[in-house]
C-alpha cells in the first residue's frame, strides 16, 4: 500500500477534482462532529438546569409540587 | 410445578422488560460510550485517510470517486436508521413501552443529518461525474422523500401537546414511510437513468477492485458503529428529559452518588 500522490499539492488538487472531494469531506465531518457533540452538550445543559431547579425547590419548598 | 413454569416464563422475558426500562438503558450504556467514541472515530479516521490517500485512483472517474468512501456508507446507514426508527415505533405502539419511543424520537434527527450528508455529497459528486448538481432521477427523488420523512417525524414530535399522541402519530408515519426504503433500493434498476446501480450487494461479486473495497468496508463498519454511538447519546439525553420527575434523575442532577450513575 502506498500513498497515491507525489506531493501535498497533488494531494490537495486531486487532478482538478480536489475542490469536490475536499468539500464533501468537510461537510461530512462537520455534521458528524455536530452529531457527536450536540447530545452530550444538551445533556449537560439539562442536568445543570435541573440542578438549579432542585436547589430552588429546596430553598422554597412551598412553591414546588 | 406451575410456579416453576411461570418463573421460567418470567425469566425468558426479563431481558425484554429490562430493555424497556429507561433507567436500566441509561446505566448500562454509561460504560459503553467511551469505547464506542474511540472505536467509531478511530475507524472513521483510518477509513478516511485510506480512502483519500492510499486507495488507487479510479480509471474513469479519476479522484472524484473518492467521495464514495463517505457517500455510500452514510447512505447505507441512513436507511438502516429508518428501519430502526420504524421498528422502535412499532414496538412502542404494540407493547406500550417508553424506551422504544425515545429511541424512535432520537433516530429522526440523526437520520435527517445522514440524508443531508448523502444528498450533499451526491450532489457534489454528480457535478464532475454527470455534469449536473441535481437531476430528478429515481434514486435521487426517492431519497429526497426519505429526507422529508425524517423531517416529518421531527415535525410531528413537536406538533402535539401530548407526549403520547406525538409518539403514536410519529410511529404511524414512520411505519407507513418504510414503503419508501425498498423503492430507494430498487430505483436504480427500475428507472435506469443517471445514478449507477449498486457496486456492492450480498448475492454477487463486488464490481469494484479489492484495493478500493477495503477502505470502503472500513468506512461502512465505522458508520454503523458511529450510528450506534450517536443513537445511544441522543437516547440518553432524551431519557433524562422525559424522566426528569423520577428520583433517580433528580439524584443524578443534584450529584447524589447512587449505584452506577455518573453525570
Amino acid at each position: 500500500m502506498k500513498f497515491q500522490f507525489d506531493s501535498v499539492d497533488a494531494f490537495l488538487k486531486m487532478g482538478g477534482h480536489g475542490a469536490f472531494v475536499w468539500a464533501s469531506y468537510v461537510i461530512v465531518y462537520a455534521i458528524l462532529i455536530y452529531l457527536t457533540l450536540a447530545p452530550v452538550l444538551s445533556k449537560k445543559t439539562f442536568l445543570k438546569q435541573q440542578k438549579k431547579l432542585l436547589h430552588l425547590q429546596k430553598k422554597s419548598p412551598e412553591n414546588s409540587q | 410445578m406451575a410456579n416453576n413454569k411461570q418463573e421460567r416464563l418470567f425469566m425468558n422475558w426479563q431481558w425484554f422488560h429490562r430493555l424497556g426500562s429507561p433507567r436500566w438503558f441509561y446505566e448500562k450504556t454509561d460504560a459503553w460510550v467511551p469505547w464506542l467514541v474511540i472505536l467509531a472515530w478511530g475507524l472513521l479516521l483510518v477509513g478516511t485517510v485510506w480512502g483519500l490517500g492510499f486507495a488507487p485512483m479510479d480509471a474513469k472517474q479519476k479522484d472524484s470517486y473518492r467521495i464514495i468512501y463517505v457517500h455510500v456508507p452514510v447512505a447505507f446507514i441512513s436507511m438502516a436508521c429508518y428501519y430502526i426508527m420504524a421498528i422502535a415505533g412499532a414496538v412502542g405502539l404494540i407493547w406500550k413501552m417508553k424506551l422504544p419511543y425515545m429511541v424512535m424520537k432520537s433516530a429522526a434527527p440523526i437520520g435527517f443529518a445522514f440524508t443531508i450528508i448523502v444528498l450533499a455529497t451526491g450532489s457534489i459528486w454528480g457535478r464532475p461525474t454527470w455534469g449536473t448538481w441535481w437531476e430528478w432521477d429515481g434514486r435521487m427523488t426517492s431519497y429526497l422523500v426519505l429526507s422529508f420523512l425524517y423531517l416529518g417525524i421531527i415535525a410531528l414530535q413537536n406538533a402535539f401537546q401530548s407526549r403520547d399522541t406525538a409518539d403514536k402519530a410519529s410511529a404511524i408515519l414512520a411505519l407507513v414511510g418504510t414503503v419508501n426504503i425498498p423503492i430507494i433500493y430498487k430505483s436504480v434498476d427500475w428507472w435506469y437513468t443517471l445514478h449507477q446501480p449498486a457496486s456492492l450487494n450480498l448475492t454477487s461479486a463486488p464490481k469494484i477492485h479489492i484495493s478500493m473495497l477495503y477502505p470502503l468496508f472500513t468506512m461502512i463498519a465505522a458508520s454503523y458503529i458511529f450510528f450506534t454511538l450517536v443513537l445511544i447519546l441522543y437516547t440518553r439525553a432524551e431519557i433524562l428529559r422525559r424522566e426528569s420527575k423520577t428520583q433517580w434523575v433528580k439524584d443524578l442532577a443534584s450529584g447524589v452518588p447512587s449505584k452506577g450513575d455518573k453525570a
